[in-house]
């Protein structure tokens, strides 16, 4: 037993964390929506059993992680501990503010995003050492989903500043997240259809590929912003010369200018990855196929393709994380989606209203880059 | 680096460097894309300043970046760090979904508007290129170099130093132009929370409708990132072909 009490070294760096946060408050009170906060400890911000319950489950995962424990006990921990974080930020508002307060906003601080690393850090260090396959990682994203989206649903969190601020544009709130993955998918989708055949046009046609991406790098070069706003010229003016068009809602400010940045962006990666991906097909697989007596088109669709798709694929992943991420930027020329709360939110300074814009950003491309790698790693193995 | 594309980074420059010391010689260019008589050169900042300005919180953000992910991914890469080497890939990995927009809001409740968030935003998202290459280019080391190295009697930091480093350099260096050129593209949007970058420019002119404005501020910071990707393919070619050299002396 002596070995065991040599301490698991990333166990170490998920102590020193969790130290960390436990030395910082854990949540912050201000008396209205625009001021500065005042830091509560933990123990100020929860009734006494409540912030003791909490102390140990934390302790308890700690002193799993310094030991050298079997993986689906580190992840039990983990997801024991991160649960009674979540649940205890929800109960935190109830207990600071004063009876009948209802501009005080109370919100979690540096000492609940610490430990939310760092039992993040177990959790993710855990399902490594589980060898985790693709399915039971799009399973785990799932059952988190479900997880918050109960929390939510009951009211756990309500109490919240970010919850009073979506409690107060709710409608807004899903009509923007709507426009947001709409804008996000749609150019995604519109980047598959002209990416993959330019991207086979490369492969056959050395002669412009470099042309082609020497184009779509230099696109690359040009800063967001820029690119969202110098389109809203050249939109107008399509507008304003082919009504039919601006009947379908293409015009200078609005969505499509977002549009046509965010497509402009994927375009790359799609190229890119369909390129590479088209010349990692082994010769041989293209000369049997060849020999079976298959035309160039069969060749293409039945062997080309099913190899080369792991890297197109991965090209997938990466545009859209990409742009749901980009997509913020849509919100500062009228295109909608969750930058319009970012944005507004910093312009009031209310940092509770940018949140209620960047959580879910941040939220959308974690699972999406979860999920299209597991579906990335699954496509490979039904190859291999 | 083809003649073409020399030629191009040159003529990048000297268009830069002529609109810079004199913006009005372009003013004809500019003014179709104003309206109602609005300006087409942007004079309410110096556009001089904003363009040095710029690139220092660039500088700061990815030098800074450098020296933290090369040094993280010397400990991870040596076997005492090992056990940390499959966390760090998936944390890199993830940590690359964070959209620029939501790490530069969130930066501003913990140091306020201005220079800073930026400068937090721009080497927090830049340290995850610059990580994974040199990771990449630390752990690829081909085992008959690593032998030969011991063999030659290199202590563990000599090899580090005098042969790990060295082959991963050509590596490094180009996370460090993605980062580079991301951070300058993201300190652009920096100026959302007041950083003094070429954004202000760009959000001057979407705030006031003013496309020549969007134009010149957009240009500008594109001129910048094709240029510093320039030098750096340089500084990458120069470094590869050192490395050409020391693999054929120890092949």
């Amino acid at each position: 037993m002596a070995v065991s009490l040599r301490p698991d070294k990333v166990g170490v760096l998920v102590a020193v964390i969790a130290a960390a946060a436990a030395a910082s408050p854990f949540a912050t009170f201000k008396a209205n929506r625009i001021v500065a906060g005042a830091p509560r400890s933990l123990f100020e911000a929860l009734p006494p059993t409540g912030a003791a319950i909490l102390a140990a489950v934390l302790a308890v995962a700690v002193v799993v992680a310094l030991l050298r424990t079997p993986g689906w006990l580190r992840l039990a921990a983990a997801l024991a501990a991160l649960g009674a974080l979540a649940v205890a930020i929800g109960a935190v508002p109830a207990h600071l503010t004063p009876e009948g307060d209802r501009l005080a906003r109370v919100g979690p601080s540096t000492g609940f995003w610490l430990s939310l690393v760092a039992f993040a850090v177990m959790a993710a260090d855990a399902s490594i050492r589980l060898r985790l396959g693709p399915l039971a990682r799009i399973v785990a994203v799932l059952l988190v989903a479900l997880g918050v989206a109960l929390l939510l649903r009951t009211g756990a969190w309500d109490g919240l500043s970010v919850m009073k601020e979506y409690a107060g544009r709710s409608d807004a709130f899903w009509r923007e997240a709507g426009r947001h993955v709409a804008l996000a998918l749609g150019s995604l989708a519109a980047a598959i259809v002209v990416g993959i055949p330019l991207g086979v046009l490369c492969h056959r046609v050395p002669a412009v590929r470099g042309a082609i991406l020497g184009v779509l790098n230099v696109v690359q070069t040009i800063p967001s912003i820029a690119m969202f706003g110098m389109l809203i010229a050249p939109l107008a003016a399509v507008a304003a010369a082919f009504p039919f068009l601006a009947a379908l809602g293409v015009g200078g400010i609005g969505a499509a200018p977002a549009f046509v940045a965010l497509f402009a962006y994927a375009l790359l990666p799609m190229v890119a990855n369909t390129v590479v991906g088209l010349a990692s097909v082994p010769a041989a697989a293209v000369d049997a196929a060849r020999g079976m007596g298959m035309t160039a088109r069969q060749r293409l669709v039945r062997v080309e393709f099913p190899l080369a798709f792991p890297v197109i694929l991965t090209g997938i992943r990466i545009v859209l994380v990409q742009n749901l991420g980009l997509a913020t930027i849509a919100g500062l020329i009228g295109g909608g989606g969750f930058g319009v709360f970012v944005f507004q939110g910093l312009g009031q300074t209310a940092i509770d209203l940018v949140l209620l814009g960047a959580l879910p950003t941040v939220a959308l491309a974690f699972s999406a880059a979860i999920l299209l790698d597991a579906a990335v790693e699954a496509s490979r193995g039904r190859l291999a | 680096m083809t003649p073409v594309g020399i030629a191009f980074r040159l003529l990048v420059l000297v268009l830069m460097v002529a609109f810079l010391a004199n913006p009005g010689l372009f003013e004809p260019l500019l003014l179709p894309l104003t309206r109602n008589g609005a300006p087409a050169i942007y004079v309410q900042g110096d556009l001089v300043a904003l363009t040095l300005n710029h690139l220092a919180i660039v500088a700061m953000a990815t030098g800074a970046a450098t020296i933290i992910a090369v040094g993280l991914a010397m400990l991870v890469s040596r076997p005492s760090g090992v056990e940390f080497l499959p966390l760090s890939r998936s944390i890199v990995n993830i940590g690359q979904t964070f959209p620029p927009v939501a790490v530069l809001a969130i930066a501003v409740p913990l140091v306020g508007f201005g220079d800073r968030p930026a400068l937090i935003a721009l080497f927090l998202y830049g340290l995850l290129p610059i990580f994974e290459n040199a990771l990449v280019g630390l752990t690829g080391v081909p085992a008959a170099v690593a032998d030969a190295a011991r063999g030659m009697g290199l202590t563990p930091r000599q090899i580090l130093f005098r042969v790990d480093l060295p082959l991963a350099l050509p590596l490094i260096l180009s996370g460090v132009r993605l980062s580079a050129v991301i951070a300058l593209s993201t300190a652009a949007i920096g100026s959302t929370v007041a950083a003094k970058t070429l954004g202000e420019v760009i959000i001057a002119g979407l705030l006031s409708g003013n496309t020549a404005f969007v134009v010149q501020g957009g240009l500008l910071v594109a001129g910048l990132a094709i240029l510093i990707d320039g030098v750096f393919v340089a500084a990458e070619r120069f470094a590869a072909h050192r490395v050409g050299a020391l693999q054929l002396r120890t092949a």
